[in-house]
């Protein structure tokens, strides 16, 4: 009789270099339960799953796997062992078949070679054991995502796994083939398979599992039944408050909230500087309205992949909408892109800095006189005069903290990144510019900076839209906050109202 | 269109392209449909064809080669000089030119894996050395006479209508055979596919990624050395110069056999096709008196057009 603890995980422990991931977590997951893995950024989730498949070697702790003591050193040796995952990104390949890409690395052979007949029958086998019809002979990009997901499923289950990894595997998909990956995942519970289940989508995880544990810094919060922990709670244990906590920072931003809102009223004859009806994009955000009028700073809020970054996306025109319409200063706007966005006075802060905003090797004059330069054409470039001049400038306002002017930007802090990058667009007078993540990965001081900074930006008439995934940060900054859940804008809170456990409450709330 | 898988195309296209050539040509031109001309088509280009499905399996994996027409010229000097001036056994020469051509193809897939280096550039160095030490070992052309190669020279095999294949096709087309059955059924073979078509997947997947990159490059090496003793078997002589830029026809015959040059789609048997559309274009060329120059631009228009056809086939 074997016991119904497939997995246990005690006390782990895992450092890098100055972040300690893990800090004595504890997992369990029993045979034939989905279990859902919680946590927001920095929690130690994706760190935990790469110690279990042997990604990362970890510095202390057991990991106890069905009935044995295991460490695994590569990914390799996790599947061996029964533990297979699937990432949110299908990690197939595009144009060899179905059959070919569930048995690839592992076909059955005779006399050395590759016996297509068994390969066929053992591909068969594995998508009849999902419930799933379909040609195992066709190209794997023929079918949906969706589809490429349930396959890179059954690969994964193919080498006899007890437990299944799921990262974040609803990412991309849509509600119809949520269902579909559901009905699979109940189905190998039923056939005694472990399940963990990663998402951000509370609604999902409440849906199809049975526990959930908690991750915050690196620790296990708690370990709960679906059933018995109501979503406010789930939501204040990822982000570690307690309503007590939430109490006290009320009171002191609600008095200045409530100037806020006096401003703001004045403002309502203010036209909007940008504004938004109905707008959407398939797959990464249902439609929703959003204005925002000079001075003015609206917040979005929301867990991590609620939508927050799709809708800056969106009104930067980074990606096209599928649906509604565009208008800035009362002008409406078709073919929305970066280039005419950046014409009509939008600037658009990214959230990974190191990907889409400053570049490393380039100088911080270089780089604070870049979007001006791309404005001008070649032949009339700045004069270097002005351009140590505007980069002086901000350095002073932002106080960036940087030995010269041609310091490379690499070299600089994380915070002092951020203000080079917020430099570059400030040097277009924008009159909305949009912050995602302004303040993550850099300290308390720096943080508090960029809180200032931006409410000055605002006393100048600036419009702001400010992304965090701090509610405290965004309660302290917003006038306004835009609230999202899976996708979707659940609600708007203005004034007094822009409280976290307002906030919270409208991420908890269900769909009804 | 429905009924064809959508892969097949380029092959088919491919094989159309040849039926039709081969057939104008046949109508046009009196004695071109005969066995002589299909065995000339295989002798002349047994060499080409050699390193053209050696460079199959390197574009597959997502790679390039550039040094395999200075390895063929490399070994055909090197075989030439070591009989010819040196006196040495044919059979031991060729084992140590094989065995060079493969330490080089070795430490260019070791240089391109370990260093995530660009294979474009490495080989583009291999070029360089090799095409130096073939002048490096002797700088102009060098006879042989051997019985050894009289005896293989003598080798015949009927093929109907009067027609003979000689010992450099019968390599060729053995070569064709083996490699046919590695890509299609040999894990290693379809870990090329899978490597060329997602790399950062086929890692995730537990394929033997860096071993198969360096063996891909490895065998490349060993090829191009056979297809420069194949060389000098056909015309009994080495020369420094020999197969200059062979590796730009190597790859337009991978390419208009309907492989793709970012790796994990085509076939061998597609690069078999397109070898066989190249010899037709300059076997036209010799029927018909035309320059040969004619036959290179017309290669030139193919491989544009194949390229293109490719494009608007993977774009849907």
């Amino acid at each position: 009789m074997t016991s119904p603890v497939l997995l246990e995980i005690r006390d782990l422990r895992k450092g890098f270099p100055g972040v300690q991931a893990l800090a004595g977590a504890n997992f369990n997951v029993q045979r034939g339960e989905i279990h859902a893995l919680m946590g927001e950024n920095g929690a130690g989730k994706s760190t935990l799953i790469k110690v279990l498949t042997g990604v990362h070697s970890r510095d202390a702790g057991e990991v106890r796997f069905d009935g044995q003591s295991i460490e695994p050193r590569a990914p390799v040796q996790a599947e061996a062992l029964g533990i297979s995952t699937v990432f949110q990104e299908v990690n197939l390949i595009p144009h060899l078949s179905v059959a070919e890409n569930i048995t690839l690395g592992r076909q059955p052979r005779r006399f050395g070679f590759i016996d297509w007949r068994r390969v066929r029958e053992s591909a068969q086998a594995a998508i009849a054991r999902l419930g799933l019809s379909l040609d195992i002979n066709r190209e794997l990009c023929s079918y949906s995502v969706a589809t490429q997901q349930m396959i890179a499923i059954a690969r994964a289950i193919n080498l006899d796994a007890k437990l299944l990894i799921l990262d974040e595997p609803t990412s991309s998909l849509d509600e119809k083939e949520v269902d579909e990956l559901f009905v699979v995942m109940n189905r190998l519970r039923s056939q005694g398979l472990g399940i963990v289940f990663v998402s951000h989508f509370l609604e999902q995880v409440y849906r199809i599992c049975d526990r959930i544990t908690v991750l915050r810094g690196g620790q296990t919060v708690g370990e709960y039944v679906t059933a018995d922990l109501p979503r406010i709670d789930l939501i204040a244990k990822m982000l570690g408050k307690e309503p007590a906590d939430i109490e006290s920072m009320e009171a002191a931003t609600a008095a200045a909230h409530h100037q806020d809102a006096i401003t703001l009223e004045k403002g309502e004859h203010n036209p909007p500087v940008l504004q938004v009806n109905q707008y959407s994009r398939q797959g990464s955000i249902q439609p929703f309205d959003l204005s925002i009028r000079k001075g003015e700073v609206v917040g979005l809020a929301g867990l991590l992949g609620s939508g927050r970054t799709e809708i800056a996306r969106l009104l930067f025109g980074l990606d096209s909408p599928s649906s509604g319409s565009l208008s800035v200063d009362g002008v409406h706007h078709s073919r929305w892109t970066p280039r005419r966005a950046i014409e009509a006075g939008i600037a658009f802060c990214p959230e990974d800095r190191k990907v889409d905003g400053v570049i490393a090797e380039l100088s911080v004059r270089e780089n604070i006189v870049l979007a001006m330069q791309a404005n001008r054409s070649v032949v009339r470039t700045l004069p270097m005069k002005k351009q140590l001049a505007l980069a002086q400038h901000y350095i002073d306002a932002l106080q960036i903290k940087t030995p010269s002017t041609e310091t490379a930007v690499g070299t600089l802090s994380g915070g002092n990144q951020q203000k080079v990058l917020l430099a570059r667009w400030l040097v277009m007078s924008p009159k909305l510019i949009i912050l995602d993540e302004p303040t993550r990965g850099i300290d308390v001081g720096a943080k508090a900076e960029i809180e200032s900074l931006v409410a000055s930006l605002r006393s100048e008439g600036m419009a702001v839209i400010f992304i965090s995934s701090e509610l405290d940060e965004v309660v302290r900054t917003c006038q306004r906050v835009t609230v999202l859940r899976d996708q979707q804008v659940v609600g708007e809170l203005t004034g007094d109202d822009v409280q976290e456990n307002r906030i919270m409450e409208m991420i908890a709330s269900s769909h009804e | 269109m429905n009924f064809i898988p959508k892969k097949w195309i380029p092959l088919l296209t491919t094989a159309t392209v040849f039926v039709l050539l081969f057939s104008a040509a046949s109508w046009q031109y009196e004695g071109f449909a005969s066995m002589y001309v299909v065995a000339d088509l295989f002798s002349e280009n047994a060499f080409l064809g050699i390193t053209a499905i050696g460079m199959t399996l390197v574009i597959l994996s997502g790679g390039i080669d550039l040094s395999v027409g200075s390895v063929i010229g490399f070994t055909s000097i090197f075989v030439a000089t070591m009989i010819t001036d040196r006196g040495m056994n044919p059979i031991a020469v060729w084992m140590m030119a094989l065995l060079l051509g493969t330490s080089l193809g070795a430490l260019m897939g070791a240089l391109i894996q370990v260093y995530k280096l660009p294979a474009f550039l490495v080989t583009l160095g291999g070029l360089f050395f090799a095409r130096g030490m073939a002048f490096f070992v002797k700088p102009e052309a060098v006879q042989i006479d051997h019985p050894i190669y009289d005896s293989l020279g003598d080798i015949a095999i009927p093929i109907g209508g009067g027609a003979e294949l000689g010992v450099a096709p019968l390599i060729f087309l053995s070569v064709f055979v083996i490699v046919l059955v590695i890509t299609h059924f040999t894990r290693f073979g379809r870990n090329l596919y899978a490597i060329g078509g997602n790399e950062e997947s086929a890692l995730l997947m537990g394929l033997p990624v860096a071993r198969t990159k360096i063996f891909v490059y490895t065998a490349n090496g060993f090829l191009s050395a056979l297809a420069g003793i194949t060389m000098t078997l056909y015309m009994d002589s080495g020369n420094p110069i020999n197969a200059t830029a062979l590796e730009l026809d190597a790859i337009a015959v991978v390419v208009i056999g309907g492989t793709l040059l970012t790796g994990g789609v085509g076939y061998v048997a597609g690069t078999m096709l397109g070898l066989l559309i190249y010899a037709t274009i300059y076997q036209i060329t010799f029927f018909a008196s035309l320059r040969s120059s004619l036959a290179t631009i017309a290669i030139g228009v193919l491989l544009l057009g194949f390229i293109v056809l490719q494009k608007l086939i993977h774009r849907k």
